[in-house]
């Protein structure tokens, strides 16, 4: 099967913290077909996020397809707030990578 | 008045300095107010946890100046929220500082000067609770303990519209406010002169991070808001920016976990039937926002504790035998840390970059390490002292790691820097929680002053 990333075919993709204890993730569209087929090719799912991201799916606290903007989003719990001793990234900014090579079927 | 226009210049005022072009083509558009937001709960707990700005003081002082003089220039109030990154009572001090000291530097002529506190010490929360009041976690929090309070060094709560609007109504001109949700900053001018919640609070919500709601992306551009009845208009101001239909829905979705709805001091914001239009090339017209006040109000908390002192060291590592066997090398270096402080009063972390610094536990890649490696060491204790030898054994004794089959044994990791480095103190959001109040205004004493000569 033909597939193409989806960093080929979302205009913006990013994460970023939702006050201190959540992280956001943004997938947005420009065009609103390619939307609804990445929507139907359920490629992007709370199952496939918890797999992608090795985490239990009862980390990810919100899951939403937002038809206004295009676009699909999803929040994962920390597992410490933001900015605690040790945290890599107190923004949130950088955990959005491994989307961008979701695999979606032409 | 048919419509209210406010320009907003910066979604956190002092974080990066305003851009001056478009600034000055929004100050030419006459706006009734000139409004933002400056703080943030993105920078983490140590502002909070130890009562300091991130933003550097000449950057606030450089949009402040920007917002006061253009203010006073068109006679049009001046709004500011969430002073100072935190919003705490000295952050709030140092900007009414700054005006006045601005007002006399540029010799203005008397104004009011309204501003107010956000702060909750702790004794009088802590009474609070032993007399009942729960003082309810969110995004999964439990109820704040005791236990907890103890660990805080600062509260701050998170104002409403309602402090801004009581200092409208005594004729503020210009006014500093302590920690507050970003969308009351243009809500409360919005409502103050009697247009509907449901459109003022929109506003808000479109305008507080300024042109992140307009694209192509480009933050700190001014944009511009107009309320009227029953719609919100708004409007890139850098000839280079629009605010369209897309970057406009785009951005309701920005820092939340809901794209829906906004929760404020006092009730939600509903966008579920929020309708977006291209009215002109650079201008989106929203309608169909919704306010619901809540039944009880409730104000959100934020409180950050110190957890220690703390020291950084870095490492840097080729060899790949070490590299499959970081996880060995940092063990070793903890055994040093153990045997000279023991098992606890301390705290000692590694960031690996190369393998998963960024994401930890969420790398799908953490088992295909790069071919080289660095490492950020940090110790935390009680006191400098120890933070420093915590963090200095954790560094150095990597150098010294003992592997059965490594080829070099002249030092098992690379210095850039032979020493380990004072860092903040290492703090921790001890407070993500609400708490009920009988009064919008108990939490938030406003005060009146004169600046000008």
């Amino acid at each position: 099967m033909k597939t193409q990333k989806l960093s080929e075919l979302a205009k913006t993709i990013r994460s970023k913290n939702a006050g201190v204890d959540l992280i956001t993730f943004d997938v947005i569209f420009n065009d609103p077909a390619q939307y609804e087929r990445v929507k139907k090719a359920r490629v992007l799912t709370p199952e496939t996020v918890a797999r992608l991201f090795g985490i239990q799916p009862d980390r990810i606290s919100h899951f939403v397809e937002f038809d206004p903007a295009n676009a699909i989003k999803f929040t994962i719990a920390r597992l410490q707030p933001s900015g605690s001793p040790g945290d890599p990234d107190v923004f949130g900014s950088q955990q959005y990578a491994p989307l961008l090579d979701i695999e979606v079927p032409v | 008045m048919q419509s209210l226009r406010i320009i907003c210049p910066n979604g956190h005022l002092g974080f990066a300095p305003l851009r001056v072009e478009s600034f000055r083509i929004g100050v030419a558009a006459r706006p009734d107010y000139i409004a933002a937001d400056s703080g943030s709960c993105d920078i983490g707990p140590v502002p909070l946890g130890t009562d300091t700005s991130t933003s550097p003081l000449g950057w606030q002082t450089h949009d402040l100046e920007h917002m006061l003089l253009a203010a006073r220039e068109i006679g049009a109030p001046m709004v500011i929220g969430s002073s100072g990154d935190t919003g705490s009572n000295s952050r709030v001090d140092l900007y009414v500082r700054i005006i006045k000291e601005l007002a006399a530097k540029h010799r203005l002529q008397p104004f009011k000067l309204g501003y107010f506190y956000s702060e909750l010490d702790k004794a009088s929360l802590r009474q609070r609770m032993r007399a009942g009041e729960m003082v309810k976690g969110l995004d999964g929090r439990s109820a704040l303990t005791e236990a907890e309070l103890d660990a805080t060094a600062r509260i701050v709560a998170m104002a409403g519209v309602h402090p801004f609007i009581a200092l409208l109504q005594r004729g503020a001109e210009v006014i500093i406010g302590g920690r507050s949700s970003d969308s009351c900053v243009f809500a409360a001018p919005a409502i103050h002169h009697g247009f509907p919640a449901d459109q003022a609070y929109y506003l808000g919500k479109v305008l507080e991070c300024a042109s992140f709601c307009a694209e192509p992306y480009g933050g700190k551009e001014t944009v511009l808001g107009e309320v009227g009845a029953n719609k919100v208009e708004v409007t890139a101001m850098h000839p280079a920016q629009r605010c369209t239909v897309a970057s406009v829905a785009g951005h309701a979705m920005y820092e939340r976990s809901d794209p829906y709805y906004e929760h404020v001091a006092g009730g939600t914001l509903d966008m579920s039937r929020c309708h977006y239009e291209q009215v002109s090339e650079r201008t989106t017209r929203i309608t169909g926002a919704q306010f619901r006040p809540a039944a009880e109000y409730r104000v959100k908390l934020e409180g950050a504790g110190r957890v220690g002192e703390r020291y950084v060291g870095l490492v840097g590592i080729r060899d790949p035998y070490t590299i499959a066997h970081i996880d060995d090398v940092i063990g070793w270096a903890r055994q040093q840390v153990r045997e000279r402080f023991g098992e606890s009063g301390y705290e000692l972390h590694y960031i690996v970059y190369g393998r998963d610094g960024v994401m930890r536990e969420l790398e799908p890649m953490k088992h295909r390490p790069a071919h080289e490696l660095c490492v950020l060491v940090q110790g935390v204790a009680a006191t400098a002292a120890m933070a420093e030898e915590v963090c200095m054994i954790g560094t150095r004794q990597m150098f010294y790691a003992r592997l059965p089959d490594v080829r070099g044994s002249a030092g098992s990791v690379a210095f850039a820097l032979d020493e380990v480095m004072r860092a903040s103190p290492a703090c921790r959001w001890t407070v993500n929680h609400t708490l009920r109040c009988d009064d919008p205004l108990e939490l938030f004493p406003t005060h009146l002053t004169t600046a000008g000569v």
